[in-house]
């Protein structure tokens, strides 16, 4: 039993990390709501008064909106799409017995603590570079016509740098969950004879759909503010303008806060509603 | 484990994993080989794997024109600082949470997670503006204090998770024979919660050393880590592969390292808790 001092105590333990929180997270919040109902230019005027929702429909009715949002969910889902199912296929191969299993665990981890900026740019230069990258040197050697990879097809690029580092991410976390399958259920199945397939979609895939879920709403809250990777590559163009990206060049590079604001509280919303569905399985999961 | 394979079964998923797993490094080995190769090597045709002429050069080249120390030592103390000032708020916080909860720890746990979930581009000018006026802008402080702010609620989440698994009976074991709070959390809590801690900081520095947000949009020179070194080579300059790969192979380096060793760690500190 807890007493009434202890108590006090622990709320005194708690308050600097609850009020820096709640500051971080107030105090820039309250700003861009005010900004995104201002007309306000720092570069060309100023704040030159109250726009009403005039930023907030200029934001949505933009002509790069919508192939901005589009952007967005191609590579959301590209990323998703790949991640998960390799994920899943390399994490049901690495739970397998065999030989050296700790190095090839260390070796399909590492690009996720590779540094967003640097495996941008390796991609960029030495793999996609259309002259000396390493595909156009493979390209060259089957007699193909080497491609430019950042320009051409640039939207998918992105999506295969981003896959390469989010891999380990679900691959690991797949790989925790399914270490925890009860492998007699498995053994049994088999036994009775439960082909491959069958034993895959009927006893593991169920066991895994947490785990899944987990990993594609962790993902996918990440994956919407993909940020070093577009800024280093194609600075937007070539249709990679993700909807954060638009809103980041709104407020820094065209200057235009109250635009921008507006851009980021529907960037807000969104993220948020993605977050309430990750918060409801982690609240279940603490009370237990 | 204990399930019986075939020695060809056993050969096969051995191979098909090592030649995944090589194919998922490749990138990382090619960065690393490239660095140690001269300009015209690096985009020699046929590109050489392990034929070339093995040179320190670049590293040297890279370290001396863009002092690079600098921006190293950047790295290390906006990743370390923001660390250890985060464990110093956030191990009371954890502590009270875990031995102490009331109805409301798991709100406010729950709470403190949502504000790891607010798009950065959402209050980017905000934190451009406060810290124009306050001075903090291309300032070290500002960045240690934003990083130790966003990783917050994952060491906080993180020290969470491990307090809880120490059991409460060894605490009132202790207050029966006169502990005072001060001796119980200096003499029993302390040496258990360590392991806790030190995964908790590796991970935090791995994720403070590797974010690419907040550095690249509040600093310029002087607070610059290596975020912003590594971005200064995306646009092309003449021959510059294998500066760009001794750079980076720097910049990643220390972290690889320390990303091994907490690779158990991590999935407990990325998911919350939610997958064990």
């Amino acid at each position: 039993m807890a007493t009434k001092a202890s108590r006090s105590a622990a709320r005194l333990m708690m308050a600097p990390a609850v009020v820096l929180l709640l500051g971080w997270m107030l105090v820039p919040l309250i700003m861009t709501l005010w900004f995104s109902f201002r007309r306000y230019l720092p570069l060309r005027g100023g704040d030159l008064g109250w726009a009403g929702f005039d930023n907030y429909v200029r934001f949505v009715t933009s002509s790069s909106f919508w192939p901005a949002v589009q952007t967005t969910l191609v590579i959301v889902v590209g990323v998703l799409v790949i991640t998960v199912c390799l994920g899943v296929l390399l994490a049901i191969l690495l739970d397998q017995p065999m030989w050296g299993q700790g190095v090839v665990r260390i070796l399909v981890i590492a690009p996720f603590f590779v540094m967003p900026t640097v495996s941008a740019l390796v991609w960029k230069n030495m793999f996609m570079d259309p002259v000396n990258g390493l595909f156009a040197h493979l390209w060259r050697f089957f007699g193909a016509e080497p491609v430019s990879w950042l320009s051409d097809v640039a939207t998918p690029s992105i999506i295969m740098i981003v896959s390469w580092q989010w891999l380990p991410f679900a691959t690991l976390i797949l790989l925790t969950a399914i270490q925890s399958l009860d492998s007699e259920q498995l053994e049994a199945a088999e036994m009775d004879g439960a082909p491959v397939l069958q034993r895959f979609i009927y006893i593991i895939l169920p066991h895994l759909s947490r785990a899944i879920t987990i990993v594609v709403l962790i993902q996918t809250i990440f994956l919407l503010a993909i940020f070093a990777e577009i800024f280093v590559t194609t600075g937007g163009a070539f249709g990679t303008r993700t909807l954060s990206y638009l809103i980041f060049q709104r407020v820094l590079e065209s200057q235009n806060v109250g635009l921008g604001s507006a851009g980021g509280v529907y960037a807000i919303i969104l993220a948020n509603i993605v977050a309430i569905f990750l918060m409801r399985i982690v609240g279940k999961n603490l009370d237990n | 484990m204990a399930r019986a394979v075939t020695p060809r079964r056993k050969v096969i998923n051995t191979s098909l994993a090592w030649l995944i797993g090589l194919l998922i490094f490749f990138p990382i080995l090619w960065t690393i080989l490239t660095s140690f190769k001269t300009e015209a090597q690096a985009i020699a045709s046929p590109p050489l794997f392990l034929n070339f002429d093995w040179t320190l050069e670049n590293y040297g080249v890279v370290m001396e024109r863009s002092n690079y120390a600098r921006f190293l030592w950047n790295s290390i103390l906006i990743a370390g600082g923001s660390t250890i000032l985060g464990l110093i708020i956030a191990v009371p916080a954890a502590w009270s949470m875990a031995f102490v909860p009331s109805k409301r720890t798991k709100d406010i746990l729950l709470w403190m997670l949502s504000t790891k979930m607010l798009p950065a581009v959402g209050v980017l000018y905000p934190i451009y503006l406060l810290f124009i006026k306050m001075g903090l802008l291309d300032s070290r402080a500002g960045l240690v204090i934003v990083m130790m702010l966003i990783n917050l609620p994952i060491i906080v989440w993180m020290l969470y998770t491990y307090f809880r698994e120490i059991p409460v009976e060894i605490l009132e074991a202790a207050r029966m024979d006169g502990a005072s709070l001060k001796e119980e959390v200096l003499y029993i809590l302390t040496p258990m919660a360590i392991p806790g801690i030190a995964s908790t900081m590796l991970l935090n520095f791995i994720l403070a050393w590797n974010e690419a947000f907040w550095t690249l949009n509040l600093t310029a020179v002087n607070a610059a880590p290596l975020t912003a070194f590594i971005a200064s080579y995306s646009s092309p300059e003449g021959l510059f592969f294998a500066k760009l790969s001794a750079a980076s192979t720097m910049a990643i380096a220390p972290i690889l390292i320390m990303g091994w060793f907490s690779q158990k760690q991590l999935v407990r500190g990325l998911t919350f808790g939610a997958v064990k």
